[in-house]
């Protein structure tokens, strides 16, 4: 070891103010957190999710030239945008953001717990709640940057391939951007419900796969419900936003939407207790990797 | 006597795993220096460790470090340094990014940060590796970059669970060296190790645990002059031993006198070693007996560790 080395004993250095230092620490967390959502080996299935609503329509896409148009239904971009919708509804939100964010979130302490690198965390000089806040802006932006995309993406392979010309109108002159926009918007309302929900699963369960899938048959049979139940889902308060709305079928119970102004505060309330209950927890955790 | 703030105190805490016990009843006042946690594996070493540093929570009881409660990491961990035995690290980095990450994450500026991670290579001996991979050091450089996190941000406790294994026997010592530096420089430093001599050589204070339970502690001189039921063994080297042996067999508290088996030394048991010293100078002086050394056999760590927990101490 150096003995060379003059240490400067720095024990009592001056320290910033609580915001300041908070903020430079949800920094600090977010920047290791980012780099391991997007470059680690478990982020493989979260691309791999991302990218699997936007094979067929580039399939679709590349298809192009060699596939007839059957009329002028396929021309008809309310015929378009709903068959958007179903494929929003159905694929994208209550499979590719739900189980992409499942995983995502579920990983934040989970997957350290896992790796045994916790601790490092827990020894540092960082309020465990700012730890929470941190990880959870990370899976945040990395969920927003990825399902966000792929709604985006898709909306646009599924229209501008095939008519470009009326595309680009019914997108700069029509309806078209008001719709990706909204689609877009719903896109990270759910990542920021359902990525609360599974942080808190993460911390709180040790084989989140469970609540995860109990969660997915919820939000499936949600058109099944009675209206009360309905609103016990993010599901609801999502669909309740969608531009074009889709038939659920001659078995759906039939629920009036929530209006907007009501559906984005109750999910942004939801997702704020659900993370202090995150904070509670965290503040209480111990590591004991030999029973995780 | 040091004031709460200058202590590490464990006010009766017990720590059970649902059923099973971690430790319990424990009772410590921890001054700065070197102190050692010695005891078989599942003594509670590293549960009393954990519980030092809110890793773990106590089921009863509290834990101050500097007048600071364990629950509170903010304030914590600007003056507590703990290198488990965990050896994992986050996935992908390098040495230097490594510590500079935590330090970070801990609030320092990108600047002084780096500063921190150079100078917590340097003490480590690491500089040169530090912009490899973790992953591609071998056990005893895992082991010191986690020796460097834990010092990085200039602890004023720090708590190293067997920071000596894995290492080879030069960085060893260099390691040990550092230790007796930083505690020179008044820090607290806390140490779980096997090796018993190891630890005889570096503690200015030891903790025997066993079964949760503190058995032990203080000096080791001082915990080996209380233990009464366990007369101290004094080898005399001198040139008539079995004078000597008749002499001293008078005495009250020499239980037993026994010859060397190569007849120029004789083996004392006594219940009060000043006493004998005292009685033994008196020999010399008159002229009874030409002394050569007189050492005590078993004042040690291992010594002390064989008669409270019974197994041999080489390996606790």
């Amino acid at each position: 070891m150096s003995s060379a080395i003059d240490v400067v004993q720095t024990r009592s250095e001056s320290q910033p103010s609580s915001w300041s230092l908070w903020l430079r620490q949800i920094g600090a967390i977010f920047r290791l957190e980012i780099e391991k959502n997007f470059l680690s080996r478990r982020s493989l299935l979260i691309y791999l999710l991302a990218l699997l609503p936007l094979f067929p329509l580039t399939i679709l896409a590349l298809l192009r030239p060699f596939i007839r148009p059957p009329g002028d239904e396929w021309r008809d971009f309310n015929q378009m945008s709903v068959f958007y919708s179903v494929l929003y509804n159905g694929f994208i939100l209550r499979t590719v953001v739900f189980f992409g964010s499942a995983w995502i979130f579920m990983n934040l302490f989970r997957g350290e717990l896992v790796d045994r690198s916790l601790h490092y965390y827990f020894l540092s000089a960082v309020r465990r709640d700012v730890l929470v806040v941190g990880k959870y802006i990370s899976g945040l932006v990395t969920s927003m940057i990825l399902f966000t995309g792929t709604t985006v993406i898709a909306m646009l392979l599924l229209y501008f391939p095939h008519f470009y010309s009326q595309s680009a109108r019914y997108f700069t002159e029509g309806r078209g951007l008001g719709q990706l926009l909204t689609y877009a918007g719903i896109t990270m309302l759910a990542c920021l419900g359902y990525g609360a929900f599974f942080l808190v699963v993460g911390l709180f369960i040790r084989n989140p796969i469970i609540p995860a899938l109990v969660l997915y048959g919820w939000e499936w049979i949600n058109f099944l419900l009675p209206p009360v139940l309905k609103k016990i889902s993010v599901i609801h308060y999502l669909n309740s936003l969608v531009p074009v709305p889709v038939s659920e079928g001659p078995f759906a119970v039939v629920a009036e939407p929530t209006p907007a102004w009501i559906a984005i505060p109750s999910m942004l309330g939801v997702t704020l207790v659900v993370l202090i209950l995150a904070a509670y927890r965290i503040r209480h955790m111990e590591i004991r990797y030999g029973s995780d | 006597m040091s004031s709460p703030d200058q202590l590490i105190i464990f006010n009766n805490v017990s720590k059970f795993y649902g059923e099973i016990l971690g430790v319990n009843r424990v009772n410590l006042q921890i001054a700065p220096g070197i102190t050692s946690l010695v005891g078989p594996n599942g003594a509670g070493k590293s549960t009393l460790m954990n519980l030092m540093t809110g890793l773990l929570r106590p089921t009863r009881g509290s834990i101050s470090l500097l007048g600071i409660p364990t629950d509170q990491p903010e304030q914590l961990f600007r003056k507590v340094g703990y290198c488990t035995q965990f050896d994992s690290f986050p996935r992908g980095v390098t040495g230097r990014e490594f510590i500079n990450s935590f330090l970070l994450v801990h609030g320092f500026d990108r600047k002084r940060a780096n500063e921190l991670s150079q100078i917590a290579l340097e003490r480590v001996s690491l500089q040169e590796a530090g912009d490899r991979k973790v992953a591609a050091y071998s056990k005893g450089m895992r082991q010191r970059i986690r020796l460097a996190q834990s010092i990085a941000h200039q602890p004023s406790v720090l708590i190293l669970d067997e920071p000596l294994n894995g290492l080879d026997p030069m960085v060893r010592a260099e390691t040990i060296a550092l230790f007796r530096r930083l505690a020179s420089e008044g820090l607290h430093l806390i140490i779980s190790s096997h090796i018993l001599h190891e630890v005889d050589m570096m503690s200015d204070r030891v903790v025997l645990l066993n079964s949760g339970y503190i058995v032990a502690e203080g000096d080791i001189h001082g915990v080996r002059n209380e233990m009464e039921e366990h007369p101290m063994q004094i080898l005399i080297r001198c040139d008539q031993p079995a004078k000597l042996a008749a002499y001293v067999f008078e005495k009250n508290h020499v239980v037993e006198a026994r010859l060397h088996d190569d007849r120029r030394g004789l083996f004392v048991r006594t219940r009060d070693a000043d006493r004998f010293y005292l009685m033994l100078n008196r020999a010399v002086a008159e002229g009874a007996v030409n002394v050569e050394s007189v050492a005590p056999v078993d004042d040690d760590l291992s010594a002390v560790y064989q008669y409270l927990i019974g197994t041999s101490g080489g390996s606790a």
